[in-house]
């Protein structure tokens, strides 16, 4: 059994309110850290701890925190990018729907490190019930004085706003979601300068995940010391892993990081093992953004040593035969996926959630989407498959924001790893086949 | 001041300078294209991506390269800065999927488009995409709408720069037109097919790098190389009254802001100059505007050759091919 730091009382009843998530310990983080700590003592613990954005990027929080102008003059604001859009994702949607108080709690401690007196949480619109949940615990902690002017007696004071967007993928690039808090469009900004000297209001912001947040915690509960001793080399602590596809146990697991992908996928205590007694196919390991793996190359790495969940081993061999832990969004596909099908999904999402902006991503997904879409009808051509390859090298690393990279790489993996799928589909359709696409 | 190299050339620029702009103040081949960027707009630039350029050195400080290419109309330079533009292979092969894509939903109709022998897509495609479309789907197409009386907008052929935008900002005193919708869906359009009316509106016709953005009173007048430019001005009340006169033979069929040797207008004039006098009384006339572009308009031979001028320019390009900074020419495109 593995250690739990988020979701420790996810089972009590009650844990929603404030007065049970009191009693089971809660905000003893941020009676430490005002009470005890000064505000780059919290950062330092941060930084001790190793902890690295959940939100996809994996950067180390601490480092972040330390980037952020202090010297300005100007207001100081820390965002939560509650934004949680990427398909397979839903980790921090279950955290804030049944332990809200912990993103509250995460959310003052910050504020209180990196010196914001305003603070947002930026909730996608789709989640408007969660953000109900959210003003619910924020009046409470209101109410009981861990909000607002002069928070437990002392001299730091802060306010702490929940902020729905409209639905969009966008929205949840850091830049892009400081625009839409601002109220205007969600295009993404160039950069630099970065959130850090110049985010929201043109003042320097921080943007961090819900788990990211909700994990400063923990880490200023134990110290950074203790939490990092959690994991394996630089991956830290523990991670939500949102689990879907054709597992037998769907769901949100909090895991030790460093737990083996193996154990992960077919222990009793995780996922279960694939359904309906049918064989593993692929992976997709870290939301729908990240590289696809097939079977082989998830479980060990090209190197033959068994891959675990950490940031490094789900990369180790780069794009080639590797892949990135991401958000954490692992998508399971047994044997009678059809690939080609569900990268079709994926780039439909991506062409009806790019912005616009950038010529590469805006004109660029919609055609690898109307590609596959013709290879799916039993109209494309073998030639097909290199234009795929070649568009998504042409987006990659070429566009304003991440946005672009994230519609490119399931593309160039997915071809990488079954491009005989692809070519079998190109060719059996222009022999006049009807093509069959596996349905469950 | 900082000094940087681009594709081999050094040059020392103020701090702050974007690479685009010190690449311009070298001259010649190693500038690269821009289709968004306008320097007298503030914010533009950054979105059409032609621009790219690997930046192999960042700084003296920092001499790592920058992991991916940058736009060069938005990132500024830093003392030891080493820029590549058509040095680097990987340049010339991201420009060219950029310009693929800038064309995937063109509808590539210069045939009936006024914008054809000035579009700047034009050129950057003969510059720097293929000969041949691998795309075979059907194009997106959009109505063609009136934005005000004297202003065509034909979004089908648009790219997206959003210059029009900027001009709608920054010039005109009430927002009247924005983005709709987003991706490729997203169109250039008044809120509610508002009449764009206001002093200054008609600027955004010259800023579209594209045959998006058309004036009413000229179109299908006739092609823009069958017209001479002439510089004129006159006594405006409301903005400068530069501007260029196309004429054909003593008629004015239409009327611009001048444009510098890279298509941009560096003082708006305002609506009354562009759409109201169309008769030569109403202008001083200076003479033939000189057209300094890879443009088609100057074959139409409606200027003298100084041949002085000539020589000097020879002589320019000769000190350039040296590897020398390339001083600064002899006459003024503004």
């Amino acid at each position: 059994m593995g250690k739990k730091l988020l979701l420790e009382h996810i089972n009590e009843p009650g844990i929603q309110s404030f007065e049970v998530y009191r009693k089971k310990g809660g905000y003893a983080s941020v009676e430490k850290a005002l009470k005890t700590m000064k505000p780059d003592d919290v950062t330092e613990e941060v930084k001790r701890s190793g902890l690295r954005g959940r939100g996809g990027a994996g950067f180390p929080t601490g480092m972040k925190w330390s980037f952020i102008d202090k010297k300005s003059g100007k207001p100081r604001y820390l965002v939560c990018n509650a934004d949680e859009s990427e398909p397979g994702t839903f980790k921090d949607r279950y955290l804030m729907e049944h332990i809200p108080h912990i993103l509250i709690e995460g959310m003052i401690t910050s504020s209180y490190a990196l010196g914001a007196n305003t603070s947002y949480i930026y909730i996608r619109g789709e989640y408007m019930y969660v953000a109900q949940i959210l003003e619910r615990a924020i009046d409470e902690a209101y109410a009981n004085g861990f909000l607002g002017d002069h928070i437990l007696g002392t001299d730091y004071s802060l306010n702490l706003y929940v902020h729905v967007g409209a639905g969009a993928y966008i929205c949840g690039e850091e830049t892009a979601l400081l625009e839409s808090l601002e109220g205007k469009r969600g295009n993404p900004r160039l950069k630099p300068p970065f959130p850090a000297v110049a985010g929201l209001y043109s003042c320097p912001t921080v943007v961090n995940n819900v788990e990211t947040i909700a994990a400063v915690v923990p880490i200023v509960n134990l110290g950074g010391d203790e939490y990092a001793k959690i994991g394996v080399g630089r991956s830290t602590g523990t991670k939500l892993i949102s689990a879907s596809g054709h597992i037998n146990k769907p769901g949100v697991y909090e895991i030790e990081l460093g737990l083996p992908v193996e154990e992960f996928i077919f222990s009793e205590e995780y996922c279960g093992g694939v359904w309906k007694e049918r064989r593993l196919k692929a992976v997709v390991a870290g939301g729908s953004s990240v590289p696809i793996l097939p079977a082989g190359l998830i479980l060990t790495t090209a190197k033959g040593e068994p891959r675990l969940m950490t940031y490094e081993s789900l990369a180790d061999g780069g794009f080639v035969t590797g892949t990135m832990l991401g958000s954490g969004g692992f998508i399971v596909m047994d044997e009678t996926t059809n690939i080609v099908q569900n990268l079709f999904t994926f780039t439909r999402f991506y062409r009806h959630e790019s912005c616009g902006q950038c010529s590469p991503c805006r004109e660029g997904t919609a055609w690898m989407e109307k590609i596959l879409h013709r290879l799916l009808q039993g109209k494309g051509k073998k030639t097909d498959i290199d234009i795929l390859v070649n568009a998504a090298k042409n987006i990659e690393g070429n566009t304003i924001c991440p946005l672009g990279d994230a519609a490119a790489w399931p593309v160039a993996a997915a071809i990488r790893h079954f491009r005989k799928e692809f070519e079998e589909i190109a060719e059996s359709t222009t022999e006049g086949k009807k093509l069959e696409i596996a349905t469950h | 001041m900082a000094k940087v190299t681009i594709d081999g050339i050094e040059i020392e620029v103020p701090d702050g300078t974007t690479i685009l702009n010190a690449a311009r103040q070298i001259g010649g081949k190693i500038v690269p294209p821009a289709m968004c960027y306008y320097t007298s707009l503030k914010d533009t630039g950054g979105k059409c991506r032609v621009c790219l350029v690997k930046v192999s050195q960042g700084s003296a400080k920092d001499p790592r390269p920058m992991p991916k290419l940058v736009a060069s109309c938005r990132t500024p330079v830093a003392d030891g800065m080493v820029v590549q533009n058509i040095t680097s292979p990987d340049v010339l092969e991201a420009r060219k999927g950029v310009v693929e894509f800038l064309l995937l939903n063109h509808p590539i109709d210069c045939p009936i488009c006024d914008q054809a022998g000035e579009c700047d897509l034009q050129d950057l495609t003969y510059e720097h995409g293929t000969e041949v479309t691998r795309t075979e789907f059907e194009r997106r197409t959009f109505d063609k709408i009136d934005i005000g009386d004297k202003i065509k907008l034909h979004m089908t052929r648009c790219i997206m720069c959003y210059r029009c935008v900027y001009v709608a900002d920054q010039l005109t005193p009430e927002r009247v037109h924005g983005v709709l919708n987003r991706g490729d869906h997203s169109e250039i359009s008044t809120y509610i097919e508002k009449a764009v009316d206001n002093d200054f509106s008609g600027n955004m016709i010259d800023v579209c790098p594209v045959g998006a953005l058309t004036d009413r009173t000229f179109r299908f007048k006739s092609r823009v190389w069958f017209t001479k430019p002439m510089d004129a001005h006159r006594n405006c009340s409301k903005c400068c009254g530069k501007v260029v006169l196309w004429m054909k033979g003593d008629d004015i069929l239409r009327v611009t802001g001048r444009k510098d040797h890279y298509g941009e207008v560096r003082e708006f004039i305002c609506n009354e100059c562009r759409f109201e006098h169309k008769n030569t009384a109403d202008w001083v006339i200076g003479g033939p505007r000189h057209i300094n572009r890879h443009s088609v308009i100057s074959q139409n031979h409606y200027e003298k050759v100084d041949l002085q001028k000539l020589r000097k320019e020879i002589d320019r390009q000769i000190v350039f091919q040296k590897g020398k900074q390339l001083p600064e020419t002899s006459t003024s495109h503004s």
